[in-house]
């Protein structure tokens, strides 16, 4: 006579034999809060496995690069301000230093000076979204209203300079549109002293959380190989222990002249180039933003806040390829200029839509829950994936 | 490593291969014979240190009545990007594909294929990226028109810049 447990093992091993498997097709998004954005990936299933996981973007096509031929170079730049929404700043700095490369524009350094304080605070505020939103991704609430309470100062400090809190159309060609005041500068430091701990409090708050470290170390990882297969930059080149960022490496702007250490995963927790060593990465690099501005803030050199540009800006007919480091890689514009008012071509390469294109293979095997924390640790933004 | 050094290393490895250089400002690029460019790219990736594919991009000349493919390889050693530009026939233009190469060309192709209707050879997935599938033209040629109606529903025209000339008369 059977024992009660045999007789179930029995039973359950006969319905297993009779069970259907079959892949499920899921369509997550293009309306999901975890895919950050208008992103659609159709995931084939098989239970909780993970067999493809297949990108469709597009639904935020703006049509960037036409709408650029039909403008002039100045009118340009509140379309690039809209690419990576999270990082106005950056986009628009890599636009005028693409533009102002071609003209041979000087730029006062009164005007550098402002536009690297800038940059890096907007790197900040970027950083601390994708903080959040990666904690909301992970289940942790409280990060994602830290984040956005202190990105909230930033977007304050920077309405204060510009008069936008999102979309800034700041940074000119030749300078930025309007100068820095002394209350700016003073609302500047008294948030790096108070935002400075508080990364450490977030450390200890996520990063270091013992649920945190168990969902996405040993996840997503991405080796050296297949960045550069990938052509993948930015925090997730850094990400595997490639120490290579723009700023350092060709350096442009006013960076040669500022100390910063560039922040790169180690495998502390798990694997090399893991979801982890991607936040870790964020996180450490908003510790040397606040070092850059710290020691630009209190240094700026009076003069004019913008260099001498006609209200048309002339562009010599000609090519360049100009990269600039965004929060979220290595962002480029191809301009081709045939000395016209108006770009024949600008072409803007945006690290974003090459990050996402990793997915599928970053994701085929693991469970569905892997593909939120992966999608989350490649921090993209629709808006510069699909321009 | 000079963009000097760059040419006279493929010109004396691919003599075909160089078409000659464009002498643009502030950078210059490299013409290439379309029919080699794998070829080109496969050497300056295993041989010059080119690791990664920074960009591809498609542009539009009806001025010269063709297309062309530039090719953005990037080098983390010699810190460096090198332009290669293939000129190619404006219709029905056609080119290997770089994705046996770089994964990277992927998507990149497509996105060219999308935007200007140029055919890659070998690739494994050639459909539309940014614009839906039924979608009809190639919005970033120069020559495209916007349709009217897309399936059934109008197409809304923001603004006109039919009147201008120099950039040919897209509607956006």
């Amino acid at each position: 006579m059977s024992t009660t447990h045999e007789r179930v093992e029995g039973h359950l091993s006969q319905s297993l034999d009779n069970l259907r498997t079959d892949e499920l097709l899921l369509n997550m998004g293009p309306q999901h809060p975890s895919t950050h954005g208008v992103l659609r990936v159709v995931v084939t299933t098989d239970g909780e496995i993970v067999k493809a996981a297949k990108p469709e973007i597009g639904y935020l096509h703006r049509c960037f690069e036409k709408h650029s031929e039909n403008v002039d170079y100045m009118g340009v730049a509140p379309y690039v301000d809209r690419l990576d929404y999270l990082a106005s700043m950056n986009n628009a700095m890599g636009w005028a230093i693409a533009v102002e490369g071609m003209v041979g524009i000087e730029v006062p350094r009164r005007a550098e000076f402002i536009r690297v304080i800038v940059a890096e605070l907007q790197r900040i505020a970027s950083h601390l979204m994708s903080f959040g939103t990666y904690g909301l991704d992970m289940g942790a609430f409280t990060a994602f209203m830290f984040g956005f309470r202190d990105r909230e100062m930033i977007l304050d400090i920077l309405e204060m300079l510009s008069g936008a809190r999102l979309l800034y159309n700041y940074m000119w060609i030749g300078g930025v549109s309007r100068d820095i005041t002394p209350e700016a500068i003073e609302k500047i430091k008294t948030f790096l002293d108070y935002f400075e701990p508080k990364i450490d409090e977030y450390n200890t708050l996520l990063s270091f959380n013992k649920i945190f470290v168990e969902r996405t170390k040993n996840v997503g990882v991405i080796d050296v190989e297949t960045c550069h297969t990938y052509g993948l930059t930015g925090v997730m080149l850094r990400g595997c222990g490639v120490k290579w960022d723009l700023r350092k490496e060709v350096p442009y702007s006013i960076y040669k002249e500022v100390e910063f250490d560039v922040p790169v995963g180690s495998g502390e927790m798990g694997t090399l180039g893991d979801c982890w060593d991607r936040h870790i990465v964020r996180m450490r690099e908003m510790k040397e933003s606040v070092r850059i501005v710290r020691q630009l803030i209190d240094n700026i050199p009076s003069g004019p806040h913008r260099g001498k540009v006609g209200k048309v800006v002339k562009v010599p007919a000609g090519e360049s390829f100009s990269r600039t480091e965004c929060p979220r890689g290595e962002l480029a514009f191809y301009i081709v200029s045939d000395g016209s008012a108006k770009p024949f071509r600008v072409r803007c390469k945006s690290p974003c839509f090459l990050n996402i294109s990793t997915l599928d293979e970053l994701t085929r095997g693991v469970m569905v829950a892997d593909l939120i924390a992966t999608i989350g640790s490649l921090d993209i933004v629709l808006g510069e994936v699909d321009r | 490593m000079t963009f000097e050094e760059i040419q006279q290393k493929l010109q004396t490895k691919f003599p075909q291969g160089i078409q000659g250089v464009e002498d643009t400002v502030p950078e210059k690029s490299l013409k290439i014979n379309p029919s080699e460019i794998v070829a080109v790219i496969r050497f300056m990736k295993e041989e010059m240190q080119f690791e990664t594919l920074g960009d591809l991009c498609g542009l539009d000349y009806p001025a010269l009545s063709s297309s062309c493919v530039a090719y953005h390889l990037q080098s983390y050693t010699h810190k460096k990007v090198v332009r290669l530009k293939c000129y190619l026939p404006r219709e029905n233009a056609s080119i290997d594909s770089l994705t046996c190469l770089f994964k990277a060309a992927d998507w990149l192709e497509r996105e060219a294929f999308d935007m200007f209707g140029i055919h890659f050879n070998g690739h494994p997935d050639l459909r539309r990226i940014l614009c839906p599938e039924d979608w009809v033209g190639h919005p970033l040629r120069k020559d495209y028109q916007t349709p009217d109606y897309y399936n059934g529903m109008p197409v809304p025209l923001y603004f006109d810049n039919s009147t201008e000339p120099a950039s040919g008369s897209a509607k956006t």
